[in-house]
């Protein structure tokens, strides 16, 4: 690291006392570099083992690193905590403006832990951290409001971050989100609950700095080649233009997409939900997060008449993701884009995580149908699949019926299962509910076995569709998997957004290393990536997290995969192998 | 500016103006990239248009800034003792300002920024 650059400085902020300092940890960046690598040591160092993930001990911990704020599309943020939703690591990743607010701050890291009296919101601004009231912002029904108050209180327009939480996160609710910058999220294992359990309403960063190179020649360079094939490569197309829903119909089409909780693979009319149907009825803007030139966050305006008074229409921007059109479409039996639409808007301003919510919602669906809860349990609302009102309306009760069924139902399925039943159906991996990909063994055996139980662990979609054209052995997919996920720890490390995965190739991250005056060896960083994947299973393990009790939900065998019926004894070898290759690591 | 409605708001270009300033980060930059009140809104870009009879060089109480014939100012670093009337003067608010110096930094004209924008929403025009 070069000596002067301001990514070793961590703030802790201790909202008990109101207070914050600085610490320098040069030791920290130059052994894990930044990120994930940095995120899951202070974790390590800052969360005792058996808290409460409500306890005040339970530290928030954001995290960027050496690339952010010099090259372009490093423009993600790690977040680390106890997760309240998985009783063990909480990780999750944001873009909008939090990276190269944080860095240009002049942090590497921020630490948040205690739990303020009465509500309130961080603002750091460089050097400088005001605690505000937000008593008047607690309670906010509409989740789109709160930024705009704090916008126009604070100052750093155009550069700053402004992370917030919505009524889900202040009620605790343990899959609920921290939205950022309108569009962005922190979305899984329940980052808006942490916030909510510290009276966090809000956090808001801005800063605008230089940063020292070892070569500044070189750099430019560099930046500019790496700037023209982020804008020209094949490999970004598909972000550039229709974004992350051009996969629906491949998918689809590939039977790889999950539908009515899986209760199938197939739907009519699914081109109505497609990336192509979405960009041609909805598509009005395209933004981008800071440091990105790729602009893949679609915004689609959804047109609201007022029932009562003609001639009035409300105009909502909402953004669309491959994701959330599985989860609040598909998965729900909606083949209606402004239905997935209208879902997303309840989602949003709640703060829920949207895949969570979608897959509960399914599960609530298919329980209702097999009997296991009943209308006297959900306050008289018959779910049914393709209903968007009933969805919409179950959201809410979610957030703030007090009824027994939707307290649990606060929890995620795996609670809710356990205790009503309807657990071979409960579409949930650690406890975390299922991404949308139905596409074979890797993406089945990736969450299970990724350290947050995402798609985004190892791709095990990729290695499904590797494998339509070369089949795999148990070790081959095994291997593929944890070397992916390791891997994919120098580059959330780094931290670099994921969809840049194949510019960003091995060799182009030594040179910028370099350039931010880290010197690691390819041994080095492989090393490095194996290590923090190890230290995040063992914050797991610490926490009491079961690797020798993991298996698939029994629905993902009943229901063909893009590969075909998954075969138990193959997945019951790969789990066997994957759990002694993690624990010879840790 | 050329088309600011399809701006993306990625801050492309505010990196390029630190580059074109021989610095990494954005306090060297000065262009502004700010939403219209809201992302869902879009973005305005700010940035200099090389006014013919500039009021920061008109604010400097230095003769720091002098008038360039081919368009915009240049700054003579010698003269300038950081009171930071030019970027009042400017309500574009397209003059960045450097910390460690205490000192504006002056767009030179060199449409790196327009360059980098692979939206086209800048055009650099040499007068």
């Amino acid at each position: 690291m070069i000596k002067e650059d301001p990514l070793n400085r961590v703030l802790y902020i201790d909202l008990t006392k109101k207070k914050f300092w600085i610490e320098e940890r040069p030791e920290l960046f130059t052994k894990y570099i930044g990120g994930t690598g940095v995120a899951i040591r202070l974790l390590h160092e800052n969360c005792p083992n058996d808290i409460d993930p409500f306890s005040p001990d339970n530290p928030i911990i954001f995290a960027v690193g050496p690339l952010n704020g010099l090259f372009p599309i490093a423009s993600k943020t790690v977040a680390m905590f106890k997760s309240p939703h998985t009783g063990n690591l909480g990780e999750s990743h944001a873009g909008g403006r939090s990276a190269i607010a944080i860095r240009m701050a002049g942090y590497g890291a921020i630490v948040i832990k205690g739990k303020s009296e009465r509500p309130c919101y961080i603002a750091i601004h460089s050097d400088k951290v005001y605690f505000r009231d937000a008593t008047t912002l607690w309670g906010v029904k509409e989740g789109l409001s709160v930024g705009s108050l704090i916008r126009r209180q604070e100052p750093g327009a155009g550069l700053r971050t402004i992370m917030r939480i919505g009524p889900a996160g202040e009620k605790l609710i343990s899959y609920s989100c921290v939205t950022l910058e309108t569009y962005r999220h922190f979305g899984r294992l329940g980052l808006g609950a942490v916030f909510g359990s510290k009276n966090l309403k809000a956090v808001v960063i801005s800063g605008k700095r230089d940063i020292n190179v070892t070569n500044f020649k070189e750099y430019k360079q560099l930046y500019e080649e790496l700037l023209l094939q982020l804008a020209e490569s094949e490999k970004m197309k598909k972000y550039h233009e229709l974004g992350t829903p051009a996969n629906i119909l491949p998918l689809s089409f590939s039977k790889g997409i999950p539908i009515k909780n899986l209760l199938t693979n197939e739907i009519e009319k699914i081109e109505n939900i497609s990336g192509e149907s979405f960009a041609e009825k909805h598509l009005g803007r395209r933004v981008a997060c800071s440091h990105c030139p790729v602009a893949c966050i679609h915004l689609a305006t959804l047109r609201k008449p007022y029932e009562d008074e003609p001639y009035f229409y409300r105009t909502v921007y909402l953004s669309y993701d491959y994701e959330l059109i599985y989860a609040l479409g598909s998965m729900l039996g909606i083949t209606s884009s402004e239905d997935v639409l209208k879902l997303i808007e309840a989602v949003e301003d709640m703060g829920l995580d949207a895949i969570s919510t979608g897959v509960i919602l399914a599960w609530i669906t298919e329980a209702f149908e097999k009997g296991i809860i009943n209308e006297t349990m959900t306050d008289g609302i018959v779910p049914e699949w393709g209903n968007t009102e009933c969805y919409v309306e179950l959201i809410r009760k979610i957030v703030y019926s007090n009824n027994e069924l939707f307290n649990d139902l606060r929890r995620g399925i795996d609670y809710t299962s356990s205790k009503y039943g309807g657990k071979d159906f409960a579409l949930t991996y650690g406890k975390n509910e299922m991404p949308g990909y139905h596409t074979g063994y890797g993406a089945h055996i990736g969450y299970l076995f990724g350290a947050r139980h995402s798609h985004l662990d190892s791709a095990g979609y990729a290695i499904d569709r590797e494998a339509m054209t070369t089949q795999k052995t148990v070790e081959e997919l095994v291997e593929r998997i944890i070397k992916e996920e390791q891997w994919r720890q120098i580059l959330s490390s780094l931290v670099i957004c994921f969809f840049a995965r194949e510019i960003y190739t091995s060799d182009v991250i030594h040179k910028c290393l370099k350039l931010s005056g880290f010197g690691f060896s390819e041994e080095e960083l492989s090393e490095i990536g194996r290590e923090i994947y190890a230290d995040k299973y063992r914050f797991k393990i610490k926490c009491g997290f079961d690797i020798d009790n993991l298996s698939l939900p029994k629905r993902v065998f009943e229901i063909p995969t893009s590969l075909g019926f998954i075969d138990k004894d193959f997945t019951d070898k790969a789990i066997v192998l994957l759990k002694e290759k993690i624990k010879s690591l840790l | 500016m050329k088309d600011n409605e399809k701006c993306v708001g990625c801050l492309i270009c505010m990196f390029a103006c630190g580059r074109a300033h021989q610095a990494a980060g954005l306090e060297s930059s000065c262009i502004k990239v700010r939403s219209q009140g809201g992302i869902s809104r879009g973005f305005s870009v700010f940035v200099c248009r090389g006014c013919d009879d500039p009021p920061c060089a008109r604010a400097c109480p230095e003769d720091a800034l002098i008038v360039r014939k081919t368009g915009g100012v240049l700054l003579k670093e010698e003269r300038c003792t950081g009171c930071g009337y030019c970027v009042k003067a400017c309500i574009l608010d397209a003059i960045g300002w450097n910390n460690g110096k205490n000192k504006p930094v002056i767009c030179i004209q060199c449409g790196e920024c327009a360059k980098s924008c692979h939206y086209k929403v800048l055009e650099f025009v040499r007068k």
